[in-house]
């Protein structure tokens, strides 16, 4: 059995490959986008260092999900979504930076309640500075960050540690105890950012005028279900490597089954989210689906619903597919582009306005995925597989949908 | 329906009850059906059943509730009876998503619970021949339909060897009939010569 990962040299030349094409997009797009421009800039840094932060947060979000509710499934791929969690700091860091450039860097395309004279003028952000202030918004996030931080790698830890120790009913139960503890630590503190203030600081306040209480929920749909499809992909790219020998297709059955679930519950609060505001009709709040719906991004906005919606809804509903190594990976791919276009038009009609070929943003995209492969492979080969002596080790092996 | 000659065979334990189903099945004789106390994982793959349809049921009702609800509001708001509700257009879309979602999983759900009844045979006022009384309890109890070629007591011994204890013939109706759950009103059908005696 091949219980330790080896970073094969073509994983490892496609991920320097990818991030050259990021770092390269990047330079071209700093001397591209100046002065006027400089937003596109600035909005392809925030959209895709967001995205890709969160969708590989989603993995802790699994760890401690499903270690919370004693899911056993999982057990035998758990060390995926550790490695995919563990590009958290890193991506946290790199958004960090972007988001203290837009902050204090004396720019006001992005967040323009940055700027104090806007501030004084305007009623609805003098209402919203008690929460929609620098040093709240810099406070938060740090608070935040280090907090997914600290858990992210607690996690990790806890579990490679739990390799070195025994298989007495005893340890079990000690282990099953302080991961539920962290995990439930974790998911409090997911719920207060993510589910809730998190994406209305970072996403929303770019529309600093408009509000909406659905948005950090449709910003955690967005990324859960991307989180998983991509916790999918490296499932299955270490199946078929010859890797993960107790996953059998009954998991990819199951992660198949989340892919589909959550893809549903991601148009529910798409449309919570929409049809409220459509029905009240209400100036304030329509604004935001102006430029969407109704002006340049419209082709982009049913695009949205067609692959996010339609495609998992009809390609995931039979169970063939979803048992199917090639179907599934092919979904996944398809969902992590849809959700990355789908924050795309979260960030792009309020700041770059317009609806041009996103050449630089999927550039930065592609750099993106490139550092996430090399972490996650980084972090895979840090650790046994399989985590030999977690308690539900043996359902998880025996499971069967 | 048509009452019919039975050899049933107790089991204690599934661990059992799985190879006597595959002997059973190698040896040729006519399963008629196992009932076990709780669903059994595999026991339909290892019985020889083909896979349910009724998911596929399922989704062709609802997508007939999805028409049905869409149909239905857009005749009555643009053809029979136009409103003004709030100044929104006649076809409003996103005020139909949430009647046609409802439409849709009401046929679907009642659809496909009528679906399993139809299947199972089951329905208040319908009765079926209980093998053992405990077979819904803690025992697994396998019948073994008898044909013009099987010996009883041949499919007796063969049930011996493969691990049942309480091993009885029984004559019985197959199918379902009418009749009282408070009655035992099978004795009447009983006087009928079993077709395959």
């Amino acid at each position: 059995m091949k219980d330790q990962f080896v970073v094969p040299a073509r994983l490892k030349k496609t991920s320097f490959v990818l991030m050259g094409v990021g770092l390269l997009t990047l330079l071209i797009g700093l001397f591209a986008f100046q002065g006027e421009n400089a937003t596109r800039f600035w909005a392809g840094l925030l959209q895709n260092s967001s995205f890709f932060l969160l969708i590989t947060l989603a993995s802790t979000f699994f760890i401690a999900a499903t270690t919370l509710a004693h899911g056993g499934w999982q057990i035998a791929f758990r060390r995926v979504p550790e490695a995919i969690s563990m590009a958290v700091p890193v991506l946290a860091a790199i958004l960090f930076v972007i988001v203290m450039i837009l902050v204090f860097g004396g720019k006001d395309e992005i967040y323009h309640w940055v700027n104090l004279h806007h501030v004084h003028e305007d009623k609805i952000l003098s209402w919203k500075s008690p929460f929609l202030n620098k040093s709240f918004f810099t406070i938060a996030t740090i608070l935040t960050l280090g907090l997914w931080i600290f858990f992210t790698l607690k996690l990790r830890n806890m579990s490679i540690e739990e390799d070195g120790w025994d298989l007495k009913p005893a340890t079990g139960k000690k282990i099953l105890w302080r991961n539920t503890v962290v995990a439930g630590g974790f998911l409090v503190v997911f719920t207060l950012s993510v589910g809730s203030t998190t994406p209305w600081l970072w996403l929303m306040s770019i529309d600093a005028h408009w509000f909406s209480t659905m948005y950090s929920w449709y910003t955690f749909a967005s990324t859960w279900v991307s989180g998983l499809s991509l916790i999918a992909l490296f499932v299955v790219y270490l199946k078929k490597h010859g890797y993960l020998t107790y996953v059998t297709e009954e998991h990819l059955h199951d992660l198949g089954k989340f892919m589909f679930a959550f893809s549903i519950f991601w148009t529910y609060l798409w449309f919570s989210q929409y049809m409220l505001i459509w029905y009240a009709n209400m100036p304030e709040e329509t604004a935001y689906f102006q430029p969407r719906v109704w002006g340049e991004w419209r082709p982009i906005f049913f695009l949205n619903l067609l692959i996010n919606f339609i495609t998992p809804l009809l390609f995931l509903m039979k169970r063939d597919t979803k048992r199917n190594y090639t179907a599934v990976v092919f979904m996944a791919f398809v969902i992590i582009a849809g959700h990355w276009m789908d924050f795309w038009q979260m960030v792009y009609p309020a700041t770059v306005k317009h609806l041009v070929f996103p050449w630089y943003e999927l550039g930065l995209g592609l750099g993106f995925v490139g550092l996430i492969i090399f972490l996650v492979s980084n972090a895979l080969t840090k650790a046994a597989l399989v985590p030999k002596n977690h308690p539900y080790l043996k359902e998880s092996i025996i499971h069967h949908t | 329906m048509a009452v019919k000659n039975f050899v049933v065979g107790l089991f204690d334990d599934e661990a059992v009850l799985f190879p006597a189903v595959k002997k059973v099945r190698t040896a040729g004789y006519k399963l008629h059906d196992v009932y076990t106390p709780f669903p059994v994982h595999g026991l339909d793959h290892a019985m020889g059943l083909r896979e349910s349809s009724l998911h596929t049921a399922g989704f062709i009702y609802g997508i007939t509730g999805t028409t049905t609800a869409l149909s239905f509001m857009s005749w009555v708001f643009n053809v029979d009876w136009p409103l003004n509700i709030g100044g929104k257009p006649h076809f409003p879309l996103p005020a139909f998503i949430p009647i046609t979602f409802e439409l849709t999983v009401l046929f679907a759900a009642v659809g496909m619970v009528m679906t399993f009844c139809w299947l199972c045979q089951i329905m208040p006022g319908v009765k079926k021949h209980i093998f053992h009384p405990r077979q819904t309890d803690d025992k697994f109890v396998m019948v073994i339909e008898l044909t013009e070629k099987t010996n009883a007591e041949e499919v007796k011994s063969f049930l011996q060897a493969a691990g049942a204890h309480d091993i009885n013939e029984q004559q019985a109706e197959a199918g379902w009939w009418f009749g009282r759950f408070d009655k035992d009103d099978e004795p009447y059908l009983r006087k009928v010569k079993p077709v395959n005696a």
